[in-house]
Protein backbone atom coordinates (compact mmCIF):
# COMPACT_ATOMS: atom_id res chain seq x y z
CA UNK A 1 0.00 0.00 0.00
CA UNK A 2 1.70 3.38 -0.69
CA UNK A 3 0.11 6.24 1.01
CA UNK A 4 1.67 8.81 -1.08
CA UNK A 5 -1.40 10.68 -2.95
CA UNK A 6 1.12 11.30 -5.76
CA UNK A 7 4.62 10.34 -6.82
CA UNK A 8 7.27 12.87 -5.33
CA UNK A 9 9.34 11.92 -7.85
CA UNK A 10 7.24 12.72 -10.28
CA UNK A 11 6.32 15.92 -8.88
CA UNK A 12 9.89 17.27 -8.27
CA UNK A 13 10.23 16.23 -11.92
CA UNK A 14 8.36 16.62 -14.09
CA UNK A 15 7.71 13.96 -16.52
CA UNK A 16 5.94 15.40 -20.13
CA UNK A 17 2.59 13.21 -20.33
CA UNK A 18 2.55 14.32 -24.16
CA UNK A 19 5.59 13.34 -25.27
CA UNK A 20 6.01 10.05 -23.24
CA UNK A 21 5.40 6.42 -24.90
CA UNK A 22 2.19 4.83 -24.28
CA UNK A 23 4.10 2.22 -21.81
CA UNK A 24 5.89 4.94 -20.02
CA UNK A 25 2.28 6.98 -19.31
CA UNK A 26 0.63 3.68 -17.41
CA UNK A 27 3.84 2.52 -15.66
CA UNK A 28 3.59 6.45 -14.26
CA UNK A 29 0.30 6.40 -13.47
CA UNK A 30 0.31 2.85 -11.50
CA UNK A 31 2.41 2.07 -8.07
CA UNK A 32 5.96 1.47 -9.37
CA UNK A 33 6.09 -2.88 -10.01
CA UNK A 34 2.23 -3.03 -9.69
CA UNK A 35 1.39 -3.54 -13.61
CA UNK A 36 0.72 -6.92 -15.08
CA UNK A 37 -0.04 -6.93 -18.72
CA UNK A 38 -3.09 -9.07 -20.64
CA UNK A 39 -2.05 -10.15 -24.28
CA UNK A 40 1.63 -8.39 -23.82
CA UNK A 41 3.46 -7.90 -27.29
CA UNK A 42 5.24 -11.25 -26.94
CA UNK A 43 1.62 -12.80 -27.79
CA UNK A 44 2.05 -11.43 -31.39
CA UNK A 45 -1.49 -10.72 -31.96
CA UNK A 46 -1.58 -8.35 -35.31
CA UNK A 47 -4.08 -6.87 -37.15
CA UNK A 48 -5.32 -9.25 -39.51
CA UNK A 49 -6.35 -6.52 -41.76
CA UNK A 50 -3.16 -4.27 -42.07
CA UNK A 51 -1.02 -6.11 -44.37
CA UNK A 52 -3.82 -5.71 -47.16
CA UNK A 53 -2.96 -2.17 -47.41
CA UNK A 54 0.46 -2.55 -47.13
CA UNK A 55 0.85 -1.00 -43.47
CA UNK A 56 2.89 -1.89 -40.65
CA UNK A 57 1.30 -3.99 -38.05
CA UNK A 58 1.90 -3.81 -34.14
CA UNK A 59 2.31 -6.73 -31.39
CA UNK A 60 0.31 -5.24 -29.41
CA UNK A 61 -1.96 -3.29 -32.00
CA UNK A 62 -1.41 -0.19 -30.50
CA UNK A 63 -3.24 -0.43 -27.21
CA UNK A 64 -1.19 -1.66 -23.58
CA UNK A 65 -3.63 -3.26 -21.22
CA UNK A 66 -3.93 -5.00 -17.91
CA UNK A 67 -4.76 -4.22 -14.17
CA UNK A 68 -2.64 -2.94 -11.23
CA UNK A 69 -2.62 -0.45 -8.88
CA UNK A 70 -2.53 3.32 -8.07
CA UNK A 71 -1.81 3.86 -4.38
CA UNK A 72 -2.60 0.36 -3.70
CA UNK A 73 -5.94 0.55 -4.83
CA UNK A 74 -6.98 -2.27 -7.46
CA UNK A 75 -7.70 -0.87 -11.26
CA UNK A 76 -7.79 -1.64 -15.01
CA UNK A 77 -5.62 0.57 -17.40
CA UNK A 78 -5.11 0.32 -20.71
CA UNK A 79 -3.72 3.15 -22.95
CA UNK A 80 -3.81 4.11 -26.38
CA UNK A 81 -0.28 4.11 -28.49
CA UNK A 82 -0.79 7.03 -30.78
CA UNK A 83 3.05 6.27 -32.78
CA UNK A 84 1.29 3.70 -33.64
CA UNK A 85 -1.51 4.28 -36.54
CA UNK A 86 -2.37 7.32 -34.13
CA UNK A 87 -3.94 5.04 -31.71
CA UNK A 88 -7.02 4.26 -34.22
CA UNK A 89 -9.08 1.84 -32.75
CA UNK A 90 -9.04 -1.57 -35.06
CA UNK A 91 -10.52 -4.95 -34.31
CA UNK A 92 -7.92 -6.24 -32.07
CA UNK A 93 -7.55 -2.98 -30.59
CA UNK A 94 -11.08 -2.36 -29.57
CA UNK A 95 -11.49 -6.16 -28.36
CA UNK A 96 -8.91 -5.69 -26.19
CA UNK A 97 -10.62 -2.73 -24.49
CA UNK A 98 -13.62 -4.94 -24.59
CA UNK A 99 -12.10 -7.66 -22.90
CA UNK A 100 -10.66 -5.53 -20.30
CA UNK A 101 -13.80 -3.93 -19.29
CA UNK A 102 -15.31 -7.30 -19.14
CA UNK A 103 -12.56 -8.09 -16.67
CA UNK A 104 -12.67 -5.51 -14.55
CA UNK A 105 -16.30 -6.38 -13.86
CA UNK A 106 -15.06 -10.19 -13.02
CA UNK A 107 -12.15 -9.21 -11.05
CA UNK A 108 -14.82 -6.39 -9.14
CA UNK A 109 -11.24 -3.72 -9.20
CA UNK A 110 -11.87 -0.31 -7.75
CA UNK A 111 -11.64 1.37 -11.34
CA UNK A 112 -11.33 1.52 -14.59
CA UNK A 113 -8.44 3.84 -16.21
CA UNK A 114 -8.52 4.30 -20.16
CA UNK A 115 -5.13 6.29 -21.25
CA UNK A 116 -6.99 8.01 -24.64
CA UNK A 117 -4.72 8.60 -27.55
CA UNK A 118 -6.38 8.18 -30.34
CA UNK A 119 -7.94 9.21 -33.68
CA UNK A 120 -10.92 7.17 -33.59
CA UNK A 121 -11.66 4.34 -35.89
CA UNK A 122 -8.57 2.88 -37.54
CA UNK A 123 -9.93 3.53 -41.05
CA UNK A 124 -7.76 0.83 -42.59
CA UNK A 125 -9.99 -1.58 -40.63
CA UNK A 126 -12.87 1.24 -41.51
CA UNK A 127 -16.08 -1.30 -41.20
CA UNK A 128 -14.40 -3.29 -38.66
CA UNK A 129 -13.01 -0.58 -36.31
CA UNK A 130 -16.69 1.14 -36.24
CA UNK A 131 -18.53 -1.80 -34.62
CA UNK A 132 -15.28 -2.12 -32.27
CA UNK A 133 -15.45 1.42 -30.84
CA UNK A 134 -19.68 0.84 -30.69
CA UNK A 135 -18.33 -2.02 -28.78
CA UNK A 136 -16.02 0.48 -26.52
CA UNK A 137 -18.82 2.14 -25.67
CA UNK A 138 -21.50 -0.25 -24.46
CA UNK A 139 -18.87 -2.27 -22.87
CA UNK A 140 -17.93 1.26 -21.37
CA UNK A 141 -21.65 1.86 -19.71
CA UNK A 142 -22.22 -2.42 -19.00
CA UNK A 143 -18.76 -1.41 -16.08
CA UNK A 144 -20.36 1.43 -15.19
CA UNK A 145 -23.44 -0.83 -14.68
CA UNK A 146 -22.24 -3.00 -12.84
CA UNK A 147 -20.90 -0.24 -10.10
CA UNK A 148 -17.24 -0.31 -11.76
CA UNK A 149 -16.57 3.46 -12.48
CA UNK A 150 -14.41 4.45 -15.48
CA UNK A 151 -12.28 7.38 -15.73
CA UNK A 152 -10.76 8.84 -18.76
CA UNK A 153 -7.26 10.60 -19.05
CA UNK A 154 -6.30 12.58 -22.13
CA UNK A 155 -3.10 14.42 -22.49
CA UNK A 156 -1.17 12.49 -26.05
CA UNK A 157 -0.47 14.16 -29.18
CA UNK A 158 -3.09 12.59 -31.14
CA UNK A 159 -6.14 13.92 -28.42
CA UNK A 160 -9.26 11.75 -28.61
CA UNK A 161 -11.13 12.23 -31.61
CA UNK A 162 -13.80 10.50 -33.52
CA UNK A 163 -15.91 7.37 -32.04
CA UNK A 164 -13.31 7.45 -28.95
CA UNK A 165 -14.12 11.08 -28.53
CA UNK A 166 -17.66 9.97 -27.83
CA UNK A 167 -16.67 6.95 -25.71
CA UNK A 168 -14.91 9.09 -23.73
CA UNK A 169 -17.96 11.17 -23.05
CA UNK A 170 -19.96 7.86 -21.68
CA UNK A 171 -17.16 7.10 -18.84
CA UNK A 172 -17.54 8.67 -15.06
CA UNK A 173 -15.13 11.17 -15.34
CA UNK A 174 -12.40 12.59 -18.00
CA UNK A 175 -9.20 14.61 -16.97
CA UNK A 176 -6.99 16.31 -19.49
CA UNK A 177 -4.20 18.32 -20.03
CA UNK A 178 -4.32 21.67 -21.97
CA UNK A 179 -2.43 19.85 -25.06
CA UNK A 180 -4.85 17.37 -25.12
CA UNK A 181 -7.68 17.94 -27.01
CA UNK A 182 -11.52 16.20 -27.49
CA UNK A 183 -13.46 16.21 -30.13
CA UNK A 184 -15.75 14.12 -32.68
CA UNK A 185 -14.37 15.48 -36.40
CA UNK A 186 -10.82 16.20 -36.52
CA UNK A 187 -10.17 19.97 -38.20
CA UNK A 188 -8.60 18.26 -41.32
CA UNK A 189 -12.15 16.53 -41.76
CA UNK A 190 -14.19 19.12 -41.52
CA UNK A 191 -11.53 21.32 -43.65
CA UNK A 192 -11.87 18.96 -46.21
CA UNK A 193 -15.57 18.76 -45.87
CA UNK A 194 -16.52 22.59 -45.93
CA UNK A 195 -13.43 24.25 -46.69
CA UNK A 196 -11.12 26.16 -44.98
CA UNK A 197 -13.40 29.04 -44.34
CA UNK A 198 -15.00 26.70 -42.01
CA UNK A 199 -11.92 25.40 -39.90
CA UNK A 200 -8.73 25.85 -41.13
CA UNK A 201 -7.17 23.05 -39.63
CA UNK A 202 -3.37 24.59 -39.72
CA UNK A 203 -5.07 27.48 -37.49
CA UNK A 204 -3.42 26.12 -34.00
CA UNK A 205 -4.42 28.38 -31.64
CA UNK A 206 -8.01 27.86 -33.08
CA UNK A 207 -7.78 24.11 -32.81
CA UNK A 208 -7.00 24.22 -29.34
CA UNK A 209 -9.02 26.81 -28.66
CA UNK A 210 -12.03 24.55 -29.74
CA UNK A 211 -10.84 21.33 -28.84
CA UNK A 212 -8.36 21.62 -26.31
CA UNK A 213 -8.52 20.67 -22.45
CA UNK A 214 -9.10 24.42 -21.46
CA UNK A 215 -12.20 24.69 -23.23
CA UNK A 216 -13.75 21.08 -22.92
CA UNK A 217 -13.02 22.40 -18.84
CA UNK A 218 -14.53 25.59 -19.28
CA UNK A 219 -17.77 23.98 -20.46
CA UNK A 220 -18.11 21.19 -18.45
CA UNK A 221 -17.25 18.14 -20.91
CA UNK A 222 -13.72 18.03 -18.86
CA UNK A 223 -13.88 17.51 -14.94
CA UNK A 224 -10.14 18.36 -14.40
CA UNK A 225 -7.60 20.54 -16.21
CA UNK A 226 -4.21 19.36 -15.20
CA UNK A 227 -0.34 19.65 -16.22
CA UNK A 228 1.24 18.35 -18.97
CA UNK A 229 2.53 15.91 -16.17
CA UNK A 230 2.41 12.15 -15.49
CA UNK A 231 2.40 12.58 -12.05
CA UNK A 232 -0.36 15.51 -12.19
CA UNK A 233 -2.63 12.61 -14.06
CA UNK A 234 -1.96 10.29 -11.47
CA UNK A 235 -2.70 12.28 -8.89
CA UNK A 236 -6.04 13.40 -10.48
CA UNK A 237 -6.84 10.07 -11.37
CA UNK A 238 -6.18 9.31 -7.60
CA UNK A 239 -8.40 11.92 -6.57
CA UNK A 240 -11.34 10.06 -8.49
CA UNK A 241 -10.55 6.78 -6.87
CA UNK A 242 -10.31 8.46 -3.58
CA UNK A 243 -13.60 10.46 -4.42
CA UNK A 244 -15.67 6.99 -5.48
CA UNK A 245 -14.52 5.23 -2.39
CA UNK A 246 -14.85 7.53 0.49
CA UNK A 247 -17.81 9.64 -0.97
CA UNK A 248 -20.44 7.56 -1.85
CA UNK A 249 -23.54 9.90 -1.66
CA UNK A 250 -21.95 12.57 -2.89
CA UNK A 251 -20.74 11.23 -6.59
CA UNK A 252 -23.72 9.95 -7.37
CA UNK A 253 -24.51 6.28 -8.61
CA UNK A 254 -21.84 5.01 -11.02
CA UNK A 255 -23.94 3.58 -13.77
CA UNK A 256 -26.83 5.62 -15.52
CA UNK A 257 -29.93 6.63 -14.29
CA UNK A 258 -32.66 8.75 -15.29
CA UNK A 259 -32.46 11.89 -13.15
CA UNK A 260 -28.60 12.01 -14.08
CA UNK A 261 -29.71 11.81 -17.59
CA UNK A 262 -32.10 14.65 -17.31
CA UNK A 263 -29.85 16.62 -15.40
CA UNK A 264 -27.38 16.07 -18.79
CA UNK A 265 -30.31 16.74 -20.94
CA UNK A 266 -30.75 19.92 -19.47
CA UNK A 267 -27.08 20.89 -18.96
CA UNK A 268 -26.59 20.29 -22.68
CA UNK A 269 -29.71 22.33 -23.72
CA UNK A 270 -29.22 25.14 -21.48
CA UNK A 271 -25.29 25.38 -23.63
CA UNK A 272 -27.27 25.46 -26.58
CA UNK A 273 -29.41 28.00 -25.73
CA UNK A 274 -26.09 30.17 -24.38
CA UNK A 275 -23.73 29.29 -26.84
CA UNK A 276 -25.34 28.24 -29.80
CA UNK A 277 -24.86 31.61 -31.54
CA UNK A 278 -21.37 31.88 -31.07
CA UNK A 279 -18.83 32.20 -33.67
CA UNK A 280 -15.43 31.44 -31.59
CA UNK A 281 -14.70 29.65 -28.19
CA UNK A 282 -13.70 32.82 -26.57
CA UNK A 283 -16.77 34.51 -27.28
CA UNK A 284 -18.02 31.67 -24.91
CA UNK A 285 -15.33 31.91 -22.09
CA UNK A 286 -16.09 35.75 -21.93
CA UNK A 287 -20.41 34.72 -21.55
CA UNK A 288 -18.88 32.36 -18.59
CA UNK A 289 -17.90 35.77 -17.28
CA UNK A 290 -13.78 34.80 -17.95
CA UNK A 291 -13.08 38.75 -17.76
CA UNK A 292 -9.76 38.26 -20.25
CA UNK A 293 -9.79 35.61 -22.31
CA UNK A 294 -7.48 36.33 -24.57
CA UNK A 295 -4.99 35.22 -21.36
CA UNK A 296 -6.90 32.26 -21.07
CA UNK A 297 -4.50 29.65 -23.31
CA UNK A 298 -1.55 31.32 -21.32
CA UNK A 299 -2.33 30.42 -18.12
CA UNK A 300 -0.95 27.13 -16.20
CA UNK A 301 -2.95 24.64 -15.00
CA UNK A 302 -2.85 25.56 -11.36
CA UNK A 303 -3.93 29.26 -12.05
CA UNK A 304 -6.21 28.45 -14.84
CA UNK A 305 -8.28 25.95 -11.98
CA UNK A 306 -8.25 28.86 -9.72
CA UNK A 307 -10.11 31.05 -12.39
CA UNK A 308 -12.58 29.16 -13.97
CA UNK A 309 -13.56 27.28 -10.64
CA UNK A 310 -16.23 30.16 -9.96
CA UNK A 311 -17.28 30.14 -13.53
CA UNK A 312 -17.95 26.64 -14.15
CA UNK A 313 -20.46 26.48 -11.27
CA UNK A 314 -22.53 28.53 -13.09
CA UNK A 315 -23.00 25.62 -16.38
CA UNK B 1 -37.06 4.54 -50.18
CA UNK B 2 -38.75 7.44 -48.59
CA UNK B 3 -39.28 7.73 -44.79
CA UNK B 4 -43.52 7.51 -45.98
CA UNK B 5 -43.32 4.65 -48.29
CA UNK B 6 -40.71 2.84 -45.10
CA UNK B 7 -43.66 3.97 -42.80
CA UNK B 8 -46.47 2.15 -44.63
CA UNK B 9 -44.98 -1.07 -45.12
CA UNK B 10 -43.59 -1.26 -41.22
CA UNK B 11 -46.77 0.20 -39.84
CA UNK B 12 -49.41 -1.20 -41.73
CA UNK B 13 -51.67 -1.30 -38.48
CA UNK B 14 -51.40 2.76 -38.08
CA UNK B 15 -48.43 5.15 -37.61
CA UNK B 16 -48.84 8.60 -35.98
CA UNK B 17 -45.39 9.88 -36.92
CA UNK B 18 -44.36 13.97 -37.89
CA UNK B 19 -41.25 15.31 -39.79
CA UNK B 20 -39.78 18.00 -37.88
CA UNK B 21 -37.43 19.31 -40.05
CA UNK B 22 -35.29 16.28 -40.96
CA UNK B 23 -36.16 14.58 -37.31
CA UNK B 24 -39.04 11.95 -37.08
CA UNK B 25 -40.78 11.11 -34.08
CA UNK B 26 -44.20 9.99 -33.42
CA UNK B 27 -45.59 6.06 -32.31
CA UNK B 28 -47.02 3.71 -34.43
CA UNK B 29 -48.71 -0.27 -33.87
CA UNK B 30 -47.06 -3.38 -34.40
CA UNK B 31 -49.12 -6.46 -33.51
CA UNK B 32 -51.24 -4.89 -31.69
CA UNK B 33 -48.69 -2.81 -29.74
CA UNK B 34 -47.78 0.54 -29.62
CA UNK B 35 -43.84 1.63 -30.37
CA UNK B 36 -42.19 4.65 -30.25
CA UNK B 37 -40.78 5.80 -33.69
CA UNK B 38 -37.21 7.71 -33.48
CA UNK B 39 -35.49 8.96 -36.81
CA UNK B 40 -34.37 11.27 -39.18
CA UNK B 41 -34.58 11.16 -43.06
CA UNK B 42 -33.02 13.31 -46.17
CA UNK B 43 -29.58 11.58 -45.53
CA UNK B 44 -29.45 14.64 -42.70
CA UNK B 45 -26.26 15.32 -40.62
CA UNK B 46 -26.28 14.79 -37.07
CA UNK B 47 -25.40 17.90 -35.04
CA UNK B 48 -26.02 18.54 -31.66
CA UNK B 49 -29.58 19.87 -32.12
CA UNK B 50 -30.50 16.77 -33.66
CA UNK B 51 -28.85 14.61 -31.00
CA UNK B 52 -30.39 16.79 -27.94
CA UNK B 53 -33.83 16.15 -29.79
CA UNK B 54 -33.65 12.24 -30.29
CA UNK B 55 -32.03 12.01 -27.07
CA UNK B 56 -35.43 14.28 -25.27
CA UNK B 57 -37.75 11.27 -27.63
CA UNK B 58 -35.64 8.73 -26.01
CA UNK B 59 -35.75 9.86 -22.21
CA UNK B 60 -39.90 11.03 -22.78
CA UNK B 61 -40.59 7.20 -23.88
CA UNK B 62 -38.47 5.95 -20.93
CA UNK B 63 -40.31 8.07 -18.30
CA UNK B 64 -43.80 8.09 -19.70
CA UNK B 65 -44.65 4.53 -21.51
CA UNK B 66 -41.98 2.10 -19.64
CA UNK B 67 -40.96 -1.18 -21.96
CA UNK B 68 -42.23 0.68 -24.61
CA UNK B 69 -40.26 -0.54 -27.80
CA UNK B 70 -38.45 2.26 -29.25
CA UNK B 71 -37.83 2.16 -33.22
CA UNK B 72 -34.86 3.73 -34.69
CA UNK B 73 -34.96 4.45 -38.27
CA UNK B 74 -31.37 5.54 -40.00
CA UNK B 75 -30.69 7.82 -42.68
CA UNK B 76 -27.43 10.25 -42.08
CA UNK B 77 -24.88 11.13 -44.10
CA UNK B 78 -22.98 10.94 -40.10
CA UNK B 79 -22.02 13.23 -37.90
CA UNK B 80 -22.63 17.28 -38.54
CA UNK B 81 -19.05 18.35 -40.11
CA UNK B 82 -19.43 21.93 -38.28
CA UNK B 83 -16.78 23.86 -36.10
CA UNK B 84 -19.74 25.38 -34.73
CA UNK B 85 -20.95 21.83 -33.66
CA UNK B 86 -17.42 20.82 -32.61
CA UNK B 87 -16.84 24.23 -30.41
CA UNK B 88 -19.90 22.84 -28.28
CA UNK B 89 -19.06 19.87 -28.08
CA UNK B 90 -20.72 17.53 -29.63
CA UNK B 91 -18.96 14.28 -28.88
CA UNK B 92 -20.79 14.89 -25.24
CA UNK B 93 -24.18 15.24 -27.44
CA UNK B 94 -24.15 12.54 -29.17
CA UNK B 95 -22.71 10.50 -26.27
CA UNK B 96 -25.74 11.78 -24.72
CA UNK B 97 -27.87 10.64 -27.29
CA UNK B 98 -26.15 7.08 -27.22
CA UNK B 99 -26.41 6.82 -23.36
CA UNK B 100 -29.99 7.49 -23.11
CA UNK B 101 -30.55 4.61 -25.47
CA UNK B 102 -28.33 2.08 -23.48
CA UNK B 103 -30.34 2.95 -20.21
CA UNK B 104 -33.91 2.61 -22.41
CA UNK B 105 -32.57 -1.14 -23.31
CA UNK B 106 -31.04 -1.90 -19.36
CA UNK B 107 -34.48 -0.61 -17.92
CA UNK B 108 -36.64 -3.04 -20.36
CA UNK B 109 -37.67 -1.10 -23.53
CA UNK B 110 -36.63 -3.53 -26.73
CA UNK B 111 -34.33 -0.80 -29.30
CA UNK B 112 -34.67 -1.74 -32.77
CA UNK B 113 -32.60 0.11 -35.30
CA UNK B 114 -33.23 0.02 -38.94
CA UNK B 115 -30.88 1.59 -41.48
CA UNK B 116 -33.30 2.61 -44.25
CA UNK B 117 -31.04 4.67 -46.48
CA UNK B 118 -27.93 5.89 -45.28
CA UNK B 119 -25.85 5.23 -42.20
CA UNK B 120 -22.67 6.77 -41.58
CA UNK B 121 -20.32 6.82 -38.95
CA UNK B 122 -20.85 9.19 -36.11
CA UNK B 123 -24.30 8.90 -37.22
CA UNK B 124 -24.55 5.58 -36.51
CA UNK B 125 -22.36 4.48 -33.59
CA UNK B 126 -25.18 6.96 -31.45
CA UNK B 127 -28.49 5.37 -33.26
CA UNK B 128 -28.64 1.76 -34.80
CA UNK B 129 -25.22 0.86 -33.65
CA UNK B 130 -26.52 1.26 -29.93
CA UNK B 131 -30.04 -1.06 -30.19
CA UNK B 132 -30.38 -4.26 -28.92
CA UNK B 133 -30.89 -5.37 -32.78
CA UNK B 134 -29.98 -3.14 -35.56
CA UNK B 135 -31.25 -4.47 -39.01
CA UNK B 136 -31.30 -2.69 -42.71
CA UNK B 137 -32.83 -2.82 -45.73
CA UNK B 138 -31.15 -4.74 -49.11
CA UNK B 139 -29.35 -1.61 -50.67
CA UNK B 140 -28.59 0.87 -47.92
CA UNK B 141 -25.27 2.05 -47.93
CA UNK B 142 -23.23 1.51 -44.71
CA UNK B 143 -19.65 3.29 -43.93
CA UNK B 144 -17.78 4.99 -41.77
CA UNK B 145 -16.52 7.86 -43.70
CA UNK B 146 -16.28 9.56 -47.68
CA UNK B 147 -13.52 8.28 -49.28
CA UNK B 148 -12.00 11.77 -50.15
CA UNK B 149 -11.63 12.50 -46.56
CA UNK B 150 -10.51 8.58 -45.65
CA UNK B 151 -7.75 9.44 -48.10
CA UNK B 152 -6.53 12.28 -46.86
CA UNK B 153 -6.47 11.28 -43.61
CA UNK B 154 -4.84 7.29 -43.91
CA UNK B 155 -2.84 9.16 -46.54
CA UNK B 156 -3.44 6.19 -48.79
CA UNK B 157 -4.32 7.32 -52.59
CA UNK B 158 -7.81 7.53 -53.45
CA UNK B 159 -7.42 5.25 -56.23
CA UNK B 160 -6.15 2.53 -54.37
CA UNK B 161 -8.96 2.99 -51.43
CA UNK B 162 -11.57 2.88 -54.28
CA UNK B 163 -10.23 -0.21 -55.96
CA UNK B 164 -10.17 -2.34 -52.34
CA UNK B 165 -13.27 -0.52 -51.34
CA UNK B 166 -14.76 -2.93 -54.22
CA UNK B 167 -13.85 -6.15 -52.81
CA UNK B 168 -12.43 -6.02 -49.17
CA UNK B 169 -15.74 -6.52 -46.65
CA UNK B 170 -13.95 -4.96 -44.00
CA UNK B 171 -13.47 -1.45 -45.98
CA UNK B 172 -16.28 -1.81 -48.46
CA UNK B 173 -19.67 0.41 -47.78
CA UNK B 174 -22.83 -2.04 -47.80
CA UNK B 175 -25.37 -3.94 -45.48
CA UNK B 176 -24.14 -7.37 -46.11
CA UNK B 177 -20.76 -6.42 -44.88
CA UNK B 178 -22.35 -5.56 -41.69
CA UNK B 179 -24.32 -8.06 -41.57
CA UNK B 180 -21.62 -10.74 -41.76
CA UNK B 181 -19.40 -8.44 -39.30
CA UNK B 182 -22.28 -8.85 -36.55
CA UNK B 183 -23.33 -4.97 -37.02
CA UNK B 184 -26.48 -6.20 -38.57
CA UNK B 185 -28.81 -8.93 -37.29
CA UNK B 186 -30.36 -8.94 -40.07
CA UNK B 187 -31.00 -7.83 -43.77
CA UNK B 188 -35.00 -6.94 -43.91
CA UNK B 189 -36.73 -7.98 -47.43
CA UNK B 190 -40.50 -8.52 -48.25
CA UNK B 191 -42.92 -8.43 -45.05
CA UNK B 192 -40.99 -5.62 -42.91
CA UNK B 193 -44.22 -5.69 -40.37
CA UNK B 194 -43.76 -9.13 -39.98
CA UNK B 195 -39.63 -8.62 -39.47
CA UNK B 196 -40.39 -5.99 -36.81
CA UNK B 197 -42.76 -7.50 -34.82
CA UNK B 198 -40.77 -10.90 -34.77
CA UNK B 199 -37.41 -8.76 -34.36
CA UNK B 200 -39.19 -7.14 -30.81
CA UNK B 201 -40.54 -10.19 -29.72
CA UNK B 202 -36.70 -11.62 -30.14
CA UNK B 203 -34.86 -8.86 -28.41
CA UNK B 204 -37.88 -9.06 -25.58
CA UNK B 205 -37.09 -12.84 -24.92
CA UNK B 206 -33.37 -12.42 -25.02
CA UNK B 207 -33.58 -9.55 -22.66
CA UNK B 208 -35.75 -11.61 -20.37
CA UNK B 209 -33.70 -14.35 -20.43
CA UNK B 210 -30.15 -12.67 -20.03
CA UNK B 211 -30.31 -8.74 -19.81
CA UNK B 212 -29.06 -6.26 -22.44
CA UNK B 213 -26.67 -8.25 -24.05
CA UNK B 214 -23.87 -7.00 -26.89
CA UNK B 215 -23.78 -10.17 -29.01
CA UNK B 216 -22.01 -8.75 -32.25
CA UNK B 217 -18.65 -10.03 -32.03
CA UNK B 218 -19.70 -13.73 -31.76
CA UNK B 219 -22.15 -13.12 -34.74
CA UNK B 220 -18.98 -11.38 -36.75
CA UNK B 221 -17.20 -14.64 -35.27
CA UNK B 222 -19.59 -17.24 -36.15
CA UNK B 223 -20.49 -15.15 -39.92
CA UNK B 224 -16.91 -14.50 -40.78
CA UNK B 225 -16.67 -11.11 -40.98
CA UNK B 226 -14.90 -10.60 -37.72
CA UNK B 227 -13.37 -13.47 -36.26
CA UNK B 228 -10.88 -12.84 -34.12
CA UNK B 229 -12.74 -10.01 -31.93
CA UNK B 230 -14.41 -12.31 -30.09
CA UNK B 231 -11.56 -14.29 -29.34
CA UNK B 232 -9.74 -11.65 -28.34
CA UNK B 233 -11.93 -10.18 -25.87
CA UNK B 234 -12.69 -13.46 -24.74
CA UNK B 235 -9.15 -14.02 -23.41
CA UNK B 236 -8.78 -11.00 -22.12
CA UNK B 237 -11.74 -10.93 -19.64
CA UNK B 238 -11.13 -15.13 -18.75
CA UNK B 239 -7.57 -14.71 -18.55
CA UNK B 240 -6.61 -17.42 -21.14
CA UNK B 241 -4.96 -18.20 -24.05
CA UNK B 242 -6.91 -17.00 -27.77
CA UNK B 243 -8.92 -19.38 -29.03
CA UNK B 244 -8.84 -19.03 -32.40
CA UNK B 245 -12.14 -19.78 -34.21
CA UNK B 246 -12.00 -22.65 -37.48
CA UNK B 247 -12.35 -21.23 -40.38
CA UNK B 248 -15.98 -20.63 -42.38
CA UNK B 249 -16.44 -20.82 -45.76
CA UNK B 250 -17.37 -17.03 -46.80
Amino acid sequence: MNPVPASSAATLLAVSYLESTARTRLLGVLDPGSFTEYLPPQDRLTSPHLPQLDAPVSFDDGVVIGSGTLAGRRVAIASQEGGFMGGAVGEIHGAKLVGLLQRAVVDRVDAVLLLLDTGGVRLHEANAGLIAVSEVMRAVLDTRAAGIPVFVLIGGSNGCFGGMGIVACCANAIVMSEEGRLALSGPEVIETAHGVEEFDSRDRALVWRTTGGKHRTLIGDAQQLVADDIGAFRAAAHDLLRATATDDRARGPVGLTLDALDAEQAMLARRLERFGDAHDPMEIWSALGIAAPQDLPMLDAQAFTQIVARQRKEL
Amino acid sequence: MDWQTLADRLFPQGHQITQHDCVLRGTAQVAGDTVAVIGTTDHTPIGVDIALIQAQAVLDTVRTAPGRPIVLLVDTQGQRLRHRDEMLGINHYMAHLGKCIDFARRQGHPVIGLVYDQALSGGFITSGLMADACHALPDATIRVMGLPAMARITKVPEEKLTDLARHNPVFAPGAGNYLSMGGLEAIWEGDLAAALAASIAQVRAQFAAEGPVDRRSERGSVRGGRRLAQPVARAVRDSAPVQMPPVVAA
